[in-house]
C-alpha cells in the first residue's frame, strides 16, 4: 500500500493506495502516529479512493485511529470508498462512526 | 467438521506458506485467480477474497501469534456446485469455536473481532475444527450457480 500525506495547518491527508490488510495496517498505523504523537496535527482526512481492497484489520487499524484522535480532541473523517470497500464498511457498521465523504473538499468542510 | 459429501472434485489448487503477513494477499488473490474461472460475479470474488484473508490472517494472528513460526496450508476446491476454500493451520487453536465466531470476540483493541462476521456474511457456509495446541480448519464455502444449459453430453439418438 502507498501512503501520501499532506499537512494542510492542522489537518493532514492521509491518501491510501493499493491493499489494506495486516500487513499493511502496519505502515497504516506508523504513518498516522507519526504524525499525532507529537501533537502537530488535530484532524485527519483518510482518502481511501484508491483502497482497493480491505478486511477487519484494515478496519481495526481505522477505528483505533479514530479513538485514538477523538481523545485528543481532533476529528478523523473518511473519503471515497469504492463499492466493495463501502460495503466492508457499512457490514462493519464503521460508517455509523465516522463520517464518509466523496471528496476531500466536503470532508474539510465536514471538519470545520 | 461434518464431511459432506460434495460430489467429485473438479479442481484444486493447494498452498503451503509461513505465516507472515505478506502471505495474506498472496493467499487471496490466488483463491481469487481460481475462482475468476468460474460463473461467479466480480462480487462474489471481492466476498471470497475477504473471507480467506481473515481466514489467513487469523491462523498466523492467533494460531500463531503473529509470529513466523508455522505453516499454513490453503486449499481451493471446485466441485460441481460449490467452491470450497479450507485454511488450515496448525498453532495454539480455539477453545471455545462457538464464542470466538460471535462479532467482537477480539481483546485486542487494533482489531474489531469481525473476522468470522465477514466470513459468515460473505460465504454460504463456514465450518470450523478447532483442538487447542492442534489446530485450527476453516472451511468455506460458496454456492455456484447450476449453469443455465447443460453441459452434459446428450444420449446419442438411436
Amino acid at each position: 500500500m502507498k501512503i501520501q500525506v499532506e499537512k494542510l495547518k492542522d489537518t493532514l491527508f492521509l491518501r491510501l493506495k493499493g491493499e489494506f490488510d495486516m500487513l499493511t495496517a502496519d505502515e497504516f498505523r506508523s504513518a498516522v502516529d507519526d504524525h499525532f504523537d507529537g501533537k502537530r496535527v488535530k484532524n485527519l482526512i483518510l482518502d481511501i479512493s484508491k483502497v482497493s481492497f480491505i478486511d477487519s484489520s484494515g478496519l481495526g487499524a481505522i477505528l483505533a485511529r479514530y479513538k485514538k484522535i477523538k481523545q485528543l480532541n481532533g476529528n478523523m473523517v473518511i473519503v471515497g470508498a469504492k463499492p466493495q470497500v463501502k460495503r466492508v464498511l457499512e457490514l462493519s457498521g464503521v460508517v455509523k462512526i465516522i463520517e464518509v465523504y466523496d471528496d476531500e473538499k466536503s470532508a474539510l468542510m465536514g471538519l470545520l | 467438521m461434518t464431511v459432506k459429501d460434495r460430489g467429485e472434485i473438479i479442481n484444486y489448487v493447494q498452498l503451503e506458506f509461513l505465516s507472515v503477513p505478506e502471505n495474506v494477499s498472496l493467499s487471496r488473490v490466488v483463491v481469487a485467480s481460481f475462482a475468476a474461472q468460474l460463473d461467479l460475479t466480480l462480487n462474489d470474488l471481492e466476498e471470497i477474497k475477504v473471507a480467506v484473508s481473515e481466514a489467513v490472517s487469523n491462523s498466523i494472528i492467533h494460531g500463531y501469534n503473529n509470529k513466523p513460526v508455522g505453516k499454513v496450508y490453503v486449499t481451493v476446491m471446485r466441485y460441481e456446485k460449490e467452491l470450497v476454500i479450507i485454511v488450515k493451520d496448525e498453532g495454539v487453536g480455539i477453545k471455545d469455536v462457538k464464542k470466538a465466531m460471535e462479532a467482537a470476540y477480539s481483546t485486542d483493541p487494533e482489531r474489531m473481532g469481525l473476522g468470522f462476521v465477514f466470513m459468515k456474511s460473505f460465504m454460504d457456509e463456514v465450518n470450523v475444527v478447532s483442538e487447542p495446541g492442534k489446530g485450527t480448519t476453516v472451511e468455506l464455502v460458496k454456492k455456484l450457480e447450476l449453469p443455465k444449459k447443460t453441459t452434459g453430453k446428450q444420449a446419442p439418438k438411436e
